[in-house]
């Protein structure tokens, strides 16, 4: 396992740096897409609030590889020509956004109505009520979730190695197929993944633990 | 449109279906061995019983931060070197599945049982039952009914992980509609819209039973 880490290093650390570039990319882009389709599921016009259900029912329902495979092999072939980081990265964004946008509905429905209330009554917008009161105080709520949810990017983003991603599962298959030492390989990449998961979702427990100590809103 | 009729012959939508077979048996066996598992593992990490809980609990913890598709391979290429057995792709895709969902099951029964109230244990307890009976007629089927929704959206997470095996060639739904595609490009956007269908018809289907399920136990 050593000898694999080392002889193999500079391959190792471009595929983790791969990994991780897929992963934060696609933490941003779904982060966006999600508090956008969780404001709709929440939003008093009945099409938005339909339109976002359905977008989160869709995807939650879809394996991942489906709609990372989609976007490698459909859309070079009819839209535009992209290749497999950019396709991966895609399909773990939109994949990850209908998970986010249902812990960032959670988030903002366990904020208390009042809130909405006072601040709608004090002469708010129900969009400034929205940015400047309760989606304040839903982010402490909804950090643990989004860290897990992070470490499943992590996780996730192996689906890049179906596509010619050159994340670190692709490049352990590589390091395998010129080797051979398949355990050897697979512990240490393992031992990569980990690194990169275990110390976040650690924290993300305690934080958990934390938080649930104290009231939400202070 | 053509394409659409063609795609869809008589022989490819059985191809397709013994795909689906294939992703549906493989999902149920894992699904109940890694309850019974899961199970074990979640009592024992819950009752505390010294050194064995904290291996359990920490061995719990490795298998939920590694991606599935790394335990797919080491199970199927990894093994035979490790271990000197060969697994064939169906019993290496259910091992694989087996031993992730039985770390996440472990997670959700760990804290489906922690949540009931101490009192409960207490009261019954002090009723004269036994610590067994207590657990079995008392906390477990309060627990239950928490734990079901999770438990179901795990078994769902699964139906969509199985087409990870695709990259081991087990012939379930992902990769029989890849063999049809390959087989002629036009067939492309049918199959992948078919894959999407069934995919969410299947765990959209599950999900509204474990909301009927968890309703009904209310």
């Amino acid at each position: 396992m050593i000898t694999i880490l080392t002889d193999h290093w500079a391959d190792l650390v471009s595929g983790v740096r791969i990994t991780l570039s897929a992963s934060l990319l696609a933490l941003l882009g779904s982060l966006i897409i999600g508090v956008i389709f969780a404001l709709f599921v929440i939003s008093p016009l009945k099409p938005l609030r339909v339109l976002g259900n359905i977008y989160i029912e869709i995807f939650r329902n879809i394996p991942l590889l489906v709609v990372a495979l989609f976007f490698y092999i459909v859309i070079p072939q009819f839209v535009v020509q992209i290749d497999g980081f950019t396709a991966g990265t895609i399909g773990l964004t939109i994949y990850t956004s209908a998970f986010i946008a249902e812990t960032v509905r959670a988030g903002i429905e366990s904020v208390d109505i009042g809130q909405m209330e006072a601040a709608r009554s004090n002469g708010m917008t129900y969009l400034q009520a929205m940015t400047y009161i309760v989606l304040p105080q839903a982010i402490k709520i909804v950090i643990p979730p989004l860290g897990n949810q992070f470490v499943n990017l992590v996780k996730n983003s192996s689906v890049l190695a179906f596509l010619a991603g050159f994340d670190l599962m692709y490049q352990a298959n590589l390091i395998v197929s010129s080797t051979l030492k398949t355990t050897d390989t697979y512990l240490a990449v393992g031992l990569l993944y980990l690194l990169m998961t275990m110390p976040l979702s650690y924290l993300m427990r305690y934080l958990e633990k934390r938080w649930a100590k104290q009231p939400a809103n202070d | 449109m053509q394409n659409f009729i063609d795609a869809y012959s008589w022989l490819n939508m059985r191809f397709l279906f013994e795909g689906l077979w294939v992703t549906i048996y493989v999902s149920v066996i894992s699904v109940v061995l890694s309850f019974i598992i899961g199970a074990i593992l979640g009592f024992v990490r819950y009752v505390k019983v010294k050194y064995l809980s904290m291996i359990v609990g920490f061995v719990i913890d490795l298998i939920r931060n590694l991606p599935l598709l790394l335990i797919i391979f080491f199970m199927y290429f990894g093994l035979p070197s490790t271990l000197g057995i060969r697994l064939n792709t169906v019993a290496a895709a259910i091992v694989a599945l087996t031993v992730f969902e039985s770390a996440m099951l472990a997670e959700i029964i760990r804290s489906g049982i922690a949540s009931v109230d101490h009192g409960q244990m207490e009261a019954a307890r002090s009723n004269g039952m036994s610590y067994l009976q207590a657990m079995w007629y008392i906390i477990l089927p309060q627990a239950l009914r928490r734990m079901v929704p999770p438990i179901v959206s795990q078994f769902v997470s699964l139906v969509k992980d199985s087409s990870l095996a695709t990259i081991i060639l087990l012939p379930e739904l992902m990769y029989h509609a890849q063999i049809i595609y390959g087989q002629n490009s036009n067939y492309m956007i049918p199959m992948f819209a078919a894959l999407a269908v069934l995919y969410f018809a299947i765990c959209f289907l599950l999900s509204r039973l474990s909301r009927a399920l968890a309703k009904r136990l209310k």
